[in-house]
């Protein structure tokens, strides 16, 4: 027990809660955009990996660290406009079509990375984002190495989910795109296009899951590595769930979610930690999320039309 | 843009599509080589040949399709059900655990202990995908989350019992499981051929899901519950008892490939023994439109581009990797034209 | 005079408008006009193509030949969205609202340029409250769609258009989910829409409405218009034949012989479910040989007690007997057992499996059971004879028994349904919405069948929403609302208005 709290009281602790949840924040938020407007996304997995890759590529060829993020979202889009496109005008299956565009998408990374780097053994570093010094905060005791020794990144995704509530929330286009979630029937009357705004919802939603993935190669660690996603994308999905698809929930459900994480990892280090075997420390975010989805199924609020196409003038 | 249905699609609709999704999929092939710096024509050929170009090809392909039989029908019968069982790896270990540790602790005698393991492996796959199952059936939880992250709870699971409790005292430190002694293993088809009786037995269980899928009333049951639970409700199907069964079956099935694998063709359980079958089957059953025999010729079809693939990349240098693009290619191009076979694009 | 005023003041002009869906037409070179404050009554049986013709001029689908001008403007094919900006607002039929969102949500869906940010709810929620002063359409704008009855609904829909400034509003059956004192309030909004100087084209299938409401009758047969009439030179008679082509004859059952009770209901609950009303306590007798006919407005609980009958649903408190015996275990199999025939309300998503063949569909509620299957084993030459006795008892028009089902008409899956029902011999029959949408034939032909089941015999409970149904085929009404039984009606002891009361609440027994 007092190791719980030791780790609870170390300012290291509250940092990490912070950086593992950044990746989580961005693809929450994404798979939530893309289920507000009725699509289920499984493509989440698979676009993450490849915006990990994509954004890491392209610092590694030469491009700086923004415009590394900037392909690694225009890449997630791509992947996005596909799943889209299928699942949207064509009405194809979103759990079929969501696990294609992962199979896809993860395939492509590995192909690509085979490609640019046939003979490495280890792979190749890049030098990430590094933690911004925010004068005054950071140099407050503790609190300034819990709290604001983070990179612009991780701020960014909490930038983020103020901007995805407030669109939903406060815009015409959020009320847009809740709609199409709700009675796509009640968009197309009111004259606006349920296709046009699903799909745009699904391309940006994916772009943000890449950006996600992203944030793994260019900040929290400086490599890519085969399968360093590792089931977060699914993770998402429970999240989205946790949070009643509510972005400012969500948030909270991956910091949450991002705390129990870096407990774990804390936890395996210690003496008693010891005792237990390592997996056991590592099946915990899968068995929590799992959890979350069993602790919701009662009162998940799920928009009303989540996974119905819409089919223009269907008789 | 909208789509109409189409009453009676032509036979040239209806088969053209589909052809001409596979032959889109092979003109990605030949991107794909291009971009790395390949004779796209020759890449093809090299992945033909490495599939089928000689015997020891053509018997590789054939092991490699066996556990991808097995896991193409477990998601057959589920997706049939409209049960979304992505969890078919987990399943697969499960049944890969289970046949090493009656095989191996026992100490059974071999015509006693195969069926055992056969049994035990089906039981255990059967169990990992109840969970998930009463979970949605009782509580309403998505099952396609839950499954999927059972693959990652279920690797780790694995990962544990290889270096502790299941851990080979004479594997020389790596990660395995002991072996199963030699009369525990499913003998070859035919002797001298690397071809064991894993193979038989998935024709065999195509064959029995073929059966009852149009014979039975679990099969209708499955059908109506899967094309539309409300009315199933209403007519007084048990949709959720049919849940369940087909839960076991779709399990059952993942497990044997585990079990194939392990007793026909590894010989001990690693924690690398299955490359994604169950992630692959669900383009083998996606290919063969759910049909249990289509899924034989679709897994044959499978197994020949990764084992294509492989012998390909030795000699040309494309990565392997081209097989999994292709294999997802295939499978969303192929859902788009069977689509466009039963309806057609206005403007509107 | 007329012709003058007609080349002023028109708003709207539909010039040979075809439509085609496969081998249907659906709209046949319909044209017409629409005046400055004018009422125009379209009207036609189920299928006639009224709300195809509506859903042109909306934008909804796009007509293969013919044009529509509005404003003396054409109007672009398939887009709402132009529509609405050319001052057309629609009340569909079944509504278009988000129902976990709210009625100002709805309202505002759409009506700002998308990337505006700011929602501007203030200024919104005053203009809307202001429209439903002027227009007599109370609802509250902060109030979530789904805790809505329906009459409120469509007043929300109304409001809709309304807020973006409609100048043709166009109503699609919109009488047909309320009770007559709302359809003599929502006539009242319309008199005060026209007297604005807007236009309304209104959609019925129902004469005593169309010649309540409208200056002008436009009557569409098989997709063609076959007649446009001033309304106060015709009459009802008149436009029955225009509209069928015969005078309308509504079957008139014989004196009902009320036998035994099969099947009694005392102090019934069910919990709500969601946004569905349960039922609360009631009692209900359903006698041999008898039509109960159920009046009500949609989502009263009809739902509930269909369930309960189905077998979908269990009691939370009360007892229910089946001929004398008390019910312990109850499911839809349980249902079928005691011989209780349902015709679901809705016979797309709970009457058929749309990928079924129709001998899978025919044999849906007895699968299991000899000479279908034995021991688990289908026998399909069986199955295609029963559904083969089906098609050829009850006249299902059909290619053959092994097409799928959703290749058919609404009329002829219905009848597949009801013989897949009296083929069972049903004992009790649950009559949801049997006919709603359906051609005046079919409409016909399962009326006639469910009065000959009663004369074998059978208790039938028949629950609509359409008043003049019920009281067409009933032996006794009763009326739901929130989820409680009014006492039994003998045929013709009450008048619509008074049953209108009933429904809108009023005589309920709040104690009990």
């Amino acid at each position: 027990m007092t190791e719980i709290i030791d780790i609870l009281i170390s300012a290291s602790f509250w940092a990490a809660v912070l950086r593992i949840a950044s990746p989580l924040i961005f693809a929450t938020l994404g798979e939530l955009i893309c289920e507000r407007a009725g699509v289920l996304n499984l493509g989440i997995e698979g676009i993450m990996v490849f915006g990990a890759f994509a954004g890491w590529m392209a610092v590694y060829a030469g491009l700086g660290l923004w415009p590394g993020v900037l392909v690694a979202l225009l890449a997630g889009m791509a992947f996005g406009a596909l799943h889209a496109l299928l699942t949207v005008p064509f009405g194809l299956s979103q759990h079929v079509v969501g696990l294609g565009i992962t199979m896809l998408a993860t395939s492509s990374a590995y192909y690509a990375y085979r490609l640019a780097l046939p003979e490495v053994t280890s792979p190749p570093r890049i030098d990430p984002f590094q933690p911004l010094h925010i004068p005054g905060l950071s140099d407050i005791p503790w609190l300034g190495q819990a709290l604001f020794s983070q990179t612009a990144l991780t701020w960014a995704a909490f930038g983020c989910a103020a901007l995805v509530a407030l669109v939903l929330y406060r815009t015409p286009l959020g009320l847009a795109v809740r709609a199409a979630g709700e009675n796509p029937q009640a968009v197309e009357a009111q004259g606006l296009s349920v296709a046009a705004i699903r799909m745009g919802a699904v391309i940006v939603g994916s772009g943000l899951m890449a950006v996600g993935g992203a944030f793994l190669t260019m900040s929290a660690f400086s490599s890519f590595f085969f399968e360093m996603v590792n089931g977060r994308g699914w993770i998402c999905i429970a999240l989205v769930v946790f949070g009643a698809w509510k972005p400012g929930k969500a948030l909270l459900g991956a910091l949450l979610f991002a705390g129990f994480d870096a407990l774990q990892i804390r936890l395996q280090q210690t003496p008693m930690g010891q005792l237990v075997p390592y997996q056991v420390f590592l099946m915990i975010p899968y068995v929590l999320s799992i959890l979350a989805l069993i602790l919701m199924s009662r009162r998940a609020e799920v928009p009303a039309a989540l996974m119905t196409p819409f089919n223009r003038g269907e008789r | 843009m909208r789509l109409d249905p189409i009453a009676a699609p032509s036979p040239a609709r209806t088969l053209g599509l589909p052809a001409l999704a596979l032959g889109a999929t092979v003109l990605v092939a030949m991107g794909l080589a291009l971009i790395a710096g390949a004779d796209p024509l020759a890449t093809l050929g090299l992945i033909a040949r490495g599939a089928a170009g000689s015997k020891f090809a053509l018997l590789e392909t054939l092991n490699r399709a066996t556990p991808l039989i097995f896991t193409g029908l477990a998601i057959s019968v589920a997706f049939r059900a409209r049960l979304w069982n992505i969890g078919a790896e987990a399943q697969l270990y499960a049944g890969a655990l289970v046949t090493v540790v009656i095989g191996t602790q026992l100490g059974l005698p071999g015509p006693l202990a195969l069926p055992l393991m056969a049994l035990g492996a089906v039981l255990a796959g059967a169990l990992v995908l109840l969970g998930p199952v009463l979970l949605k059936t009782r509580l309403g939880v998505d099952e396609v989350v839950t499954t999927l992250l059972l693959n990652f709870i279920m690797a780790l699971f694995i990962s544990y019992l290889l270096e502790g409790p299941l851990k080979d005292p004479m594997g020389m430190g790596w990660p395995k499981s002991p072996a199963l002694p030699r009369d525990a293993r499913l003998p070859r088809i035919v002797e001298g051929l690397r071809l064991h009786w894993g193979f038989g037995l998935a024709l065999l269980s195509a064959l029995a899901v073929w059966v009852m899928q149009t014979r039975t009333t679990l099969g209708y049951e499955i059908r109506a519950t899967g094309l539309n639970a409300e009315a199933a409700r209403f007519a007084g199907i048990p949709v959720g008892r049919v849940l369940v069964k087909t839960a076991l079956i779709s399990g059952g099935l993942a497990a044997l490939a585990g079990f194939s694998e392990v007793a026909g063709l590894k010989g001990n359980l690693t924690a690398d023994l299955s490359p994604g079958f169950g992630y692959t089957g669900i383009v083998v059953a996606m290919l063969a439109l759910l049909h249990p025999l289509g899924v034989v010729v679709s897994a044959l079809f499978v197994a020949g581009v990764f084992v294509g693939a492989d012998s390909m990349s030795r000699a040309a240098g494309v990565p392997t990797y081209i097989a999994d693009i292709l294999l997802a290619t295939a499978l969303l191009f192929m859902v788009l034209a069977i689509l466009l076979t039963k309806v057609r694009v206005v403007r509107g | 005079m007329t012709e003058t005023k007609e080349a002023q003041d028109v708003v709207l002009r539909l010039s040979g408008i075809t439509k085609r869906f496969g081998a249907l037409t659906a709209n046949d070179a319909i044209s017409f006009s629409l005046a400055r404050g004018e009422v125009v009554a379209l009207l036609g049986e189920n299928g006639a193509g009224k709300t195809t013709l509506m859903n042109i001029l909306f934008g909804h689908y796009t007509a293969d030949e013919g044009t529509v001008e509005v404003f003396g403007q054409p109007l672009p094919p398939g887009l709402p969205g132009a529509a609405l900006a050319a001052g057309v607002g629609m009340v569909h039929q079944h509504f278009t609202l988000a129902d976990n969102m709210t009625v100002l949500e709805n309202i505002l869906l759409g009506t700002a340029p998308l990337w505006r940010p700011g929602l501007g709810r203030g200024g919104a929620r005053q203009r809307v409250q202001q429209l439903s002063r002027d227009f007599g359409l109370a609802v509250h704008p902060d109030a979530r769609v789904a805790t809505l009855s329906v009459g409120e609904r469509q007043r929300v829909e109304i409001l809709k258009a309304l807020y973006r400034e409609a100048r043709i509003l166009i109503l699609d059956e919109p009488t047909a989910v309320l009770t007559p004192q709302e359809s003599d309030a929502l006539f009242e909004t319309l008199r005060k829409a026209v007297a604005q100087g807007l236009s309304v084209i209104f959609i019925s299938h129902k004469l005593h409405e169309v010649t309540a409401v409208s200056s002008r009758v436009l009557v569409l047969r098989h997709g063609r218009l076959v007649g446009e009439v001033a309304t106060a030179e015709t009459d009802r008679h008149q436009l029955a034949e225009l509209m069928v082509g015969a005078e309308i004859t509504p079957p008139a059952p014989a004196e009902a012989r009320p036998g035994a009770t099969l099947l009694k209901l005392e102090k019934v609950s069910t919990p709500a479910r969601g946004n569905r009303t349960g039922l609360r306590g009631i009692d209900l007798e359903l006698k041999a040989g008898q039509i109960l006919g159920l009046a009500g407005v949609s989502g009263n609980g009809q739902g509930a007690l269909a369930d309960l009958l189905s077998g979908l649903e269990t009691p939370s408190a009360g007892t229910m007997e089946l001929t004398g015996e008390t019910v312990t275990s109850w499911s839809p199999r349980d249902a079928l057992k005691a011989r209780i025939g349902r015709i679901p309300e809705d016979r797309h998503t709970t009457g058929t499996i749309a990928d079924f063949t129709l001998t899978e569909n025919a044999v849906l509620e007895r699968y299991a059971q000899p000479p279908i299957a034995t021991s688990g084993w289908m026998d399909w030459s069986a199955a295609r004879r029963a559904a083969e006795q089906v098609i050829e008892t009850y006249d299902v028009r059909c290619p053959g028994p092994e097409t799928r089902i959703r290749l058919l008409s609404g009329g002829n899956m219905q009848k597949l349904i009801l013989g897949r029902v009296l083929e069972a011999q049903p004992m009790i029959i649950l009559a949801n919405q049997p006919v709603r949408g359906l051609d005046i034939g079919a409409v016909t032909y399962v009326q006639e069948r469910l009065i000959a089941a009663r004369d074998a015999g059978a208790a039938v409970l028949l629950i609509s929403e359409d008043l003049d149904e019920v009281l067409t085929l009933s032996d006794v009404v009763r009326v739901i609302c929130e989820g409680r039984l009014s006492p039994e009606f003998p045929r013709g002891s009450k008048t619509p208005a008074e049953l209108g009361q009933w429904m809108a609440g009023q005589g309920f027994d709040d104690a009990a």
